[in-house]
């Protein structure tokens, strides 16, 4: 127990050292000199958490068992990287232009960024990942027990649950908080990394010193050994070429399509000259980590008891020796291989199933769709801390169900054979532009289906599908029996899976394909993947956080203005502590930065922008949800403007009108006081120049005497006849007019009316001719008003009749209850244009000169419009004929 | 027999008042009191100076001196005209037209001896 004890306080120590380095790791490069921690090095050694501890342990149990074969699982990774290479290349440069995130996230952006097609994947990934990151938590809990006296290294054994669950624990621990640290937009752990890269050191060594160990300190050496193989069974192992084949290929499958593969391949990747160093670095990693299994194997099957488990070889045989440090390192050794591999699959994984399930949910349940205004780290944080926990719980739930009993090594295959099922999607997606979405998605549903089948489902035993389906197939039909499709019997099962599922699954993606036909969508995102080293420019040398700023500069002087953009930028460089002007893209400043450009775009379009530049994920759907709702609202908001424009322009319409009018009454009122003017001076001027005669002229006659002041009298009455209209004329059309309303009747009115008319002229001069039986009507208006009129009108009849005996005839009828009189003379009327102006004020017609000023008709006019009736001028009564018109209740009934 | 005046004018009183005035003083003076003919009367007349009154019924006074400034050897005529409006704009007309001199009603009649004495023997 003492060891067990020791080994529990140097596994603390050591995970507190990870802990420490991958702080370290983060704090630099947020300082911004993290250039160290970005070396193609780390790359390469990052690439290790290939190696799990199905490798560590497992790959010399496999050298017991089945020889050489293990070393497919070596090759497969090599041939990637030696030969296809220019493959990987693509991945990497497409993964960096289109901000994938993950094999979810690449896959579903290739085929029209379908979600459905993300979630399949996602939850693929998961079912293909869950059993790999178990067998981690069993060959930790396992290799603490080799520790303990108790252990009986020819039990089976599954291992302590709780040790299982505390190390679970601290793993989903370990990768929250370094995994979701914060929210980097670059989907880059550089703590994790780290770590990982010290932890491949950490297990390379291990397993070189036990190597050693075994050869030098056990065996006599290299001859010796080569010898014992020899001697020993694996030597004399067959290799069988189908078996080969496919582990070859389905390693180098496992290695571009395992989600943990991709996160440290591609999405943590940033500098495609990386992988020119990791292309001959990690496969000779490889070579020096498979370099001693088979000496281990050798030496552990002849040290130890038979039936041992060879998958603890490295660890029981230093400790059958009594070297309890070696073998103390050689369990740091596992245990960095199992914990860095349960790290990078819970962030690869839990990046997934938050980006794609999680979040769409949380979006679209708890908000309102588009109404995303606030900040949605935190949220997109809590759902990956959540996802961690829940894959590496997963991971955990299957070790405690499926008891750990299963060999490591066919778990491990099992798992390949899964995500393998993502190659033919994801290779046909970067070079082939006719693949659809519908081919990728029945593809990958074909190839599962068929992988589940034939190799997940039998894996469990009796448990899930019964024996008598494997022998006789479901239903009896011989041709579906899980492990030997089409009857073709006597195929090794895992040569069978993967044959069949991946060839069905490539064939249905391709048909499918062929049959339809890609959206546009599709289309583009097909072109930029397969074209992608035609759209994006040489990533060499590329200095990413300097461009970013740069571009961020750019942007933001375009929303801010220059001096302001500048000024928070210096502002910013300075509170980092940054030499220069451009500070860090760190996420602190981001956020300021999108806080600052909010205030003039909008939250959505703001961190829509600053995420496009940045490089995180692409935009979302969310995202630009939020920037069409933003737009919305300022589109309603200048619809409002636009409205109150229509408005005002009305209003100007209307002012421009009321103008028009002012101008109009202004020119009207001009042009009468011009007139006033003309008629009042020209009285006037009579006045004048007659009063200078008799007061000038000496020797003037009498006569002439009596004759100029007559002239000056006859004109001072006509001023004084015209400021009398005048003022009437005022009054009338103002309105202040105020009625006499008396009772009387027409036929005295008018007897009124003609001698007023009349007064002072020979009796000769005009005759009236009436006809008095039909003037018995009693009237009720302003009589004054109306006599006025009617003296207006048989005066103007008095002055303008030109006939040789002037006649003028007063009629009176009644019609339709109004009372109309006409006033026709016998003269030579009025001419029809005349006729259209003869009520305007000032006109005179006709060539005649007369003392009137040309208001009278207009007064009569306005009178008759105050008594609520009127005044017309008849035509076709030969001479000049006015009409009269009284309204209805201007009259009393008849006499 | 002095030298003739043609005054066109339709207001009686003024036409008296100004008749007497230059008869008085040694002028020959004819009147004429409308616009439809005015041209042609003046062309007949060929009088030494023309007085024309502006509000005429038939052609305003501005359309008859435009007129005649069109006809030849009326160029240089003397025509004093008379007005009743006093504003701006109708001495800017009036001079526009091709008034000698422009006076506003009502007038002195020394003022108006006086122009006639100038505008003829200039």
């Amino acid at each position: 127990m003492g060891t067990l004890n020791i080994l529990v306080s140097v596994c603390l120590i050591y995970v507190a050292f990870l802990f420490l380095v991958a702080f370290a790791a983060e704090r630099a490069a947020m300082r911004g000199n993290g250039g160290w921690l970005r070396s193609p090095l780390v790359y390469t050694l990052s690439l290790s958490i290939y190696c799990t501890a199905w490798t560590f342990y497992g790959a010399v149990g496999y050298a017991a068992r089945s020889g050489l074969e293990y070393l497919t699982i070596y090759i497969g990774p090599t041939l990637v990287m030696l030969g296809w290479w220019w493959i990987l290349r693509k991945l990497v440069r497409i993964g960096r232009t289109q901000r994938v995130t993950s094999i979810a996230d690449m896959i579903s952006s290739r085929y029209g960024k379908s979600n459905l097609l993300a979630v399949g994947v996602t939850i693929l990934a998961v079912i293909g990942t869950t059993p790999y990151i178990a067998l981690q938590l069993q060959s930790v809990t396992v290799s603490f027990e080799v520790f303990s006296d108790a252990y009986d290294a020819t039990m089976p054994s599954g291992g302590q649950e709780s040790n299982a669950l505390l190390v679970a624990a601290g793993l989903a621990l370990f990768t929250i908080v370094f995994g979701t640290r914060n929210l980097d937009v670059n989907e880059r752990h550089h703590g994790v990394v780290m770590a990982i890269a010290v932890e491949a050191v950490v297990k390379l060594f291990a397993l070189l010193a036990v190597g050693v160990f075994v050869v030098w300190g056990i065996g006599g050496g290299v001859s010796d050994i080569l010898q014992r193989i020899d001697t020993s069974k694996i030597g004399t192992w067959q290799i069988e070429g189908d078996r080969w084949a496919t582990l070859i290929f389905l390693s180098a499958a496992a290695f571009l399509c395992l989600p943990r593969m991709f996160q440290v391949m591609v999405v943590e990747n940033d500098n495609e000259d990386h992988l020119r160093t990791a292309s001959w670095a990690f496969p000779a990693y490889l070579m020096v980590m498979s370099l001693f299994v088979v000496p281990i194997a050798v030496v552990g099957l002849d040290l130890l008891p038979a039936g041992s488990n060879p998958d603890f070889f490295v660890l029981t045989v230093p400790l059958a020796t009594g070297n309890d440090t070696l073998a103390m390192l050689s369990f740091l050794g596992g245990f960095s291989s199992a914990t860095s591999m349960v790290i990078v699959a819970a962030l690869a994984l839990s990046t997934m199933v938050s980006n794609h399930i999680v979040m769409p949910i949380w979006l679209n349940t708890s908000l309102g769709g588009a109404t995303v205004s606030g900040d949605v780290r935190n949220v997109v944080l809590l759902s990956r801390r959540i996802s961690i926990a829940a894959v590496v719980t997963l991971g955990y739930l299957y070790y405690r169900i499926s008891g750990g009993g299963t060999a490591l090594a066919s778990i491990g295959l099992i798992s390949f054979a899964g995500v393998a099922q993502f190659l033919p999607v994801l290779i046909g997606g970067i070079f082939w532009r006719g693949a659809t979405r519908p081919g990728a998605f029945s593809g990958l549903t074909v190839g599962f289906v068929i992988w589940a089948y034939t190799l997940l489902l039998p894996s469990f035993g009796g448990g899930l599908i019964s024996d008598s389906l494997v022998a006789n197939g479901p239903f009896g039909i011989g041709w579906l029996r899980p492990q030997a499709f089409f009857g073709i019997t006597g195929m090794d099962p895992l040569v069978h899976a993967v044959f069949w599922s991946i060839l069905l699954n490539a064939m249905t993606f391709f048909a499918v394909s062929l049959i339809g036909f890609p959206s546009p969508v599709e289309r583009l995102q097909g072109a930029q993947f397969v074209n992608v080293f035609d759209h994006s420019t040489t990533l060499q040398g590329w200095s990413g956080d300097m461009v970013q700023s740069e571009d961020l500069m750019i942007m933001a002087q375009r929303i801010l203005g220059a001096r302001e953009a500048q000024a928070l930028f210096e502002r910013e460089a300075k509170r980092q502590g940054v030499t220069g002007v451009l500070p860090e893209p760190s996420p602190e400043f981001l956020q300021v930065l999108e806080r600052e450009l909010s205030g003039s775009v909008g939250v959505a379009t703001a961190h829509a922008m600053v995420e496009q530049i940045v490089g995180g994920t692409s935009v979302s759907v969310e995202d630009l949800m939020a920037v069409a709702d933003e737009t919305a609202q300022i589109m309603e908001h200048s619809s409002q403007l636009e409205a109150k424009s229509q408005e005002l322009s009305r209003t100007a319409r209307q002012l421009r009108q009321a103008n028009e009018k002012l101008t109009q009454i202004s020119e009207q009122k001009d042009a009468f006081l011009s007139q006033v003017s003309h008629e009042l001076r020209t009285p006037m001027t009579s006045i004048r120049a007659f009063s200078e005669i008799l007061r000038d002229t000496e020797k003037l006659s009498a006569a002439e005497q009596t004759k100029y002041s007559t002239i000056i009298h006859d004109e001072a009455l006509r001023l004084t006849r015209l400021l009398d209209d005048l003022l009437d004329l005022s009054v009338l059309e103002n309105g202040q007019v105020s009625l006499n309303v008396q009772t009387g009747k027409l036929e005295a009115l008018l007897d009124h009316a003609v001698a007023t008319a009349l007064t002072g002229s020979g009796s000769d001069s005009l005759r009236v001719l009436r006809q008095r039986g039909e003037e018995r009507i009693a009237l009720r208006t302003d009589l004054d008003r109306l006599s006025q009129v009617f003296i207006n009108l048989i005066g103007n009849a008095q002055k303008y009749c030109d006939a040789e005996h002037p006649e003028l005839r007063i009629d009176v009828e009644m019609s339709d209850g109004r009372v109309v009189v006409d006033f026709i003379d016998n003269g030579s009327g009025i001419s029809k244009e005349d006729q259209a102006v003869v009520f305007e004020k000032f006109a005179r017609v006709g060539v005649q000169r007369a003392s009137g000023a040309g208001l009278g008709l207009a007064i009569c006019r306005e009178i008759m419009t105050r008594l609520g009736g009127s005044v017309s001028y008849l035509p076709g009564q030969g001479g000049a004929a006015f009409r009269v018109s009284l309204p209805d209740d201007g009259k009393m009934v008849p006499q | 027999m002095g030298k003739s005046v043609l005054l066109i004018e339709d207001e009686p009183n003024i036409i008296e008042a100004i008749s007497f005035i230059l008869s008085r003083d040694g002028w020959s003076v004819a009147t004429h009191s409308n616009g439809h003919d005015a041209v042609g009367v003046v062309m007949a007349a060929q009088p030494d100076i023309v007085i024309l009154d502006v509000m005429l019924p038939g052609k305003t006074g501005y359309d008859i001196l435009r007129e005649l400034r069109e006809e030849k050897g009326m160029v240089d005529l003397p025509v004093l005209m008379l007005t009743a409006k006093g504003q701006v704009k109708d001495r800017e007309m009036a001079e526009r037209a091709g008034a000698s001199r422009f006076m506003t009603k009502p007038f002195s009649n020394a003022e108006v001896l006086e122009a006639v004495r100038e505008l003829v023997n200039a």
